[in-house]
């Protein structure tokens, strides 16, 4: 199982998890390859960010596997799983608020393999409305310039796998298409990327795969032109 | 003269800036209490003087051995932090707390053991040996060196962590280690980093007030409670903040002296208590981010059949004891009877009420000293009168002081329980037309009625017991349940219209209450009351023994006191007592979290896993 592989992405088996006694997520099944964006829909308290918190291992796993390219992540510590290239941009953005906006990028710089790693440049160049703040405290910029910076933060750790948390959320329509614009990119370069939305329009845009997660099971997974077809499961899992 | 006070108290808070800027650190990053920093300040003191005995002759010798020192308490920081506080980072914050003082207990022996017991006056720094006239007063050289080394040192620790990677790194942990872990930040190292840092800071300004105020093995509690009150002042985490609270709390010191000698540690507090009061979080601090995946503290639900016969059965027991015709038994029961009383005060407010209290030993001496005093004054039944007014003038201190401690939450409130307990202690020592100083108060027997050991043991177990029940009672009475609604759901307890602020205070007063009547008890057994009853180490006694026993547990603190004061007594016997029970405190803290009451649970879970 821990065989190492060619890259093949994010591998999510059976895993469990949950707060106190309670489970609020039960034997979740996905996979992300590299260039694919997944998107985990449902209603609020489904799980849905429960499922990335397991992932990245703020969350103790009662039962299953996780491993990123080949490699069992599931029994090592936050930082080794962001190590092995999962980034994480977390609901509420947590930007370290105390810290200018390029002290936030050098907080989450690593030094990647290949040459053409991220540089504040080139996030600058991705995110226009970063650069002029470099220098300001990350306190006083907007909500959608702190999810800018959240996600940029993130990506000077050269992940090969996000994981998206509700990056659309009370942003601007126009900042939302912004956004969308950046994560295809992104996904063009190749990265895979889990995506918690409730956006549907956002969603639709950017993501491949569909995967429903209600009262904590994964209910449905198919492609996004299946789901558009499938009137009765939007009904049924996302109407709200 | 007053120019020379100024000064004298410029060059103190630098030193107490290094200190309290170690502590700040070592706080904002591993979200520890470090107690043991005192014990690192002193450190640098006794190693710098070894140095500069050896080389500071001349200043070539001088500031390289100060420099020396200052890294060598670095390297131990470090080390402690490694061997001791690494297994204990995912514990409750307060088993952290207890392990720090574990080290104070250990490093306060080894210091001993190696330089032992007499003080130590240092070298004075060569050139820096004279004194400048100043407005008519003779003012030190070495205090001008030391008002300028505090901007410095503030200087080189603010480029440290604006401009570095590593600061930068540990200004990001300061703020959101969880979201800094999932940036793939290794903590682990970093907090080593820290500590070295912050302990190197703790030893450098023991190893520059060696030319000033010397060695001695008091050091380490003394500047423990000043610092802590700087770092609440200046805000938690800020250096800036620790800078200009160092300067204030200096010279209120100062002042203090100056104005009222008696108390000086007043002035001192009243400071502390004005900014907190305008400013919850300091004059720099931010609002503590609650850590996340908050679980609820203990239910206590009422005893069950089994529970109440293994309680009426050692009920039976300490009614028999006194068959043994055996007075060292009783004394020691009483003791237990004394210690159990005061330990569930603790408890009650650590436990239902979520308050966490490092100062607890405040409460048991003003009933102590009151119930003394009371006694001195009157003749005839002054032990009855004593034992009836000790719990109501405790618990008017405990509403006093209370009312101030839980406008205040988390750490801020823990370390301004600390602050009133010095403030006590300091009274004790100090005031001494009322308390005879550290010659304490004699003579103190009990009733004619009472004075044999069996009867006092009678008495003090009753009413040890009555006010125990009292408290469990409180505990599952409307009251309880408000408290542990605030303690676990502050929000939405006020929400349904609990004053939880309201309750706190009243359950501050309570817990206060009982211990002062454990205090007065504890009085009339032993004859005599010392003001070392109301200092640090008694009031972290009392948490020993509510954690030994189990937070989890309302019968926790009655076992947990039983087995310290057996323990305790088995290990006074040695010269090296503090060493060894640092070691059992440590030992305890790592390997038994859930307390002697939560044993059974715990090999319960441990044969299901066996089984599985």
């Amino acid at each position: 199982m821990t065989s190492p592989q060619a890259a093949n992405g994010l591998t999510i088996e059976n895993i469990s998890a949950g707060y106190g006694q309670a489970l609020a997520i039960r034997d979740i099944s996905l996979t992300v390859a590299p260039g694919q964006v997944v998107a985990l829909l449902g209603r609020n308290g489904a799980g849905k960010s429960t499922t990335l918190k397991a992932v990245m291992g703020m969350l103790h796993l009662r039962s299953g596997s996780v491993s990123m390219d080949g490699v069992t992540v599931s029994n090592r510590p936050v930082h080794a799983r962001a190590r092995t290239g999962i980034g994480y941009v977390p609901e509420d953005r947590r930007i370290f608020t105390g810290l200018t906006v390029s002290e936030n990028l050098e907080a989450g710089r690593r030094p990647a393999d290949g040459t053409d790693a991220w540089t504040p440049k080139k996030l600058f160049d991705l995110f226009p409305n970063l650069a002029p703040a470099r220098d300001r405290h990350a306190a006083q910029l907007s909500g959608g310039e702190q999810q800018m910076l959240a996600l940029a933060r993130t990506l000077m750790g050269n992940p090969r796998m996000l994981l998206l948390d509700e990056p659309s959320e009370g942003l601007a329509p126009v900042i939302v298409d912004a956004l969308a614009q950046v994560v295809k990119t992104l996904k063009q370069e190749g990265l895979g990327i889990l995506l918690c939305e409730q956006n549907t329009v956002f969603t639709a845009k950017v993501a491949d795969r569909a995967a429903i997660i209600e009262s904590g099971s994964l209910q449905y997974e198919g492609s996004m032109s299946e789901l558009a077809l499938d009137d009765a499961v939007r009904k049924r899992y996302l109407a709200v | 003269m007053l120019t020379g006070q100024i000064l004298t108290g410029l060059a103190g808070a630098s030193v107490l800036f290094f200190i309290a800027a170690g502590l700040s650190l070592i706080f904002g990053v591993t979200k520890i209490v470090n107690f043991a920093h005192g014990s690192f300040y002193m450190l640098g003191a006794y190693i710098a003087y070894t140095l500069t005995e050896a080389f500071g002759a001349s200043g070539l010798g001088f500031w390289p051995s100060i420099l020396l020192s200052a890294l060598a308490v670095g390297m131990i920081g470090a080390l402690a932090e490694i061997t001791v506080l690494k297994p204990v980072y995912k514990a409750p914050p307060l088993f952290q707390l207890l392990v720090t003082f574990g080290l104070v207990l250990i490093i306060e022996d080894l210091t001993l053991l190696v330089w032992g017991p007499e003080d130590r006056l240092g070298q004075r720094a060569p050139g820096l040996s004279g004194a400048v006239e100043l407005l008519g007063t003779q003012i030190p050289s070495y205090d001008f060196f030391l008002i300028a080394a505090g901007p410095v040192v503030l200087g080189l620790v603010w480029l440290l962590l604006n401009k570095t990677r590593w600061g930068i790194l540990v200004r990001a942990a300061t703020e959101d280690r969880e979201m800094a872990a999932a940036l793939g930040i290794d903590q682990r190292i970093l907090f080593t980093g820290v500590f070295f840092l912050g302990s190197a800071l703790a030893g450098l300004g023991g190893a520059l007030q060696l030319p000033k105020g010397g060695a001695d093995l008091m050091m380490d509690l003394t500047v423990i409670a000043p610092a802590f009150v700087v770092v609440v002042v200046g805000g938690m985490g800020s250096l800036t903040g620790a800078y200009v609270a160092a300067v204030v709390i200096g010279l209120a010191n100062t002042f203090g002296v100056v104005l009222l000698p008696q108390a000086t540690l007043v002035l001192m507090f009243l400071v502390m208590a004005v900014v907190l009061l305008l400013r919850p979080h300091g004059l720099f601090g931010q609002p503590e981010r609650a850590e996340r995946g908050h679980t609820p503290g203990a239910g206590y639900p009422a005893a069950g059949a089994m529970e109440k016969a293994i309680w009426s059965v050692v009920l039976i027991g300490a009614l028999l004891l006194p068959l043994a015709q055996d007075d060292f038994i009783l004394v020691l029961a009483t003791d237990i009877a004394v210690a159990a009383l005061f330990a569930t005060s603790l408890h009650f407010l650590l436990g239902p009420a979520g308050l966490v209290s490092f100062g607890h030993a405040a409460y048991f001496a003003i009933g102590a000293y009151a119930a003394a005093l009371i006694s001195q004054q009157i003749d005839g039944p002054g032990m009855e009168i004593a034992l009836a007014s000790a719990p109501v003038l405790a618990g008017a201190a405990a509403l006093l002081f209370g009312w101030f401690c839980v406008r205040l939450s988390g750490i801020y409130f823990a370390m301004l329980t600390l602050a009133v307990a010095q403030i006590v202690w300091s009274l004790c020592v100090q005031w001494t037309d009322l308390t005879g100083g550290d010659d304490g108060l004699l003579g103190l027997w009990p009733s004619d009625w009472a004075d044999s050991r069996m009867v006092y043991y009678y008495l003090t177990l009753a009413l040890s017991l009555a006010a125990i029940l009292l408290l469990r009672r409180a505990v599952h009475a409307p009251f309880g349940f408000a408290l542990r609604a605030g303690r676990d759901a502050k929000a939405r307890a006020e929400a349904i219209g609990i004053d939880v602020m309201h309750q706190q205070w009243l359950a501050f007063a309570l817990a206060g209450a009982a211990a002062g009547l454990a205090g007065a008890l504890f009085v009339f057994s032993k004859g005599s009351i010392f003001p070392d009853e109301a200092a640090i180490p008694r009031s972290v006694d009392a948490l020993v023994m509510v954690l030994l026993g189990g937070v989890g547990h309302l019968a926790g603190p009655v076992l947990g006191s039983a087995a310290f004061t057996l323990l305790h007594d088995q290990l006074s016997r040695f010269d090296q007592w503090r060493l060894l029970l640092g070691i059992v405190i440590i030992l305890v803290s790592t390997l038994a979290p859930a307390g002697l009451s939560g044993l059974p649970a715990m090999i319960r879970a441990f044969a299901m896993r066996r089984r599985i």
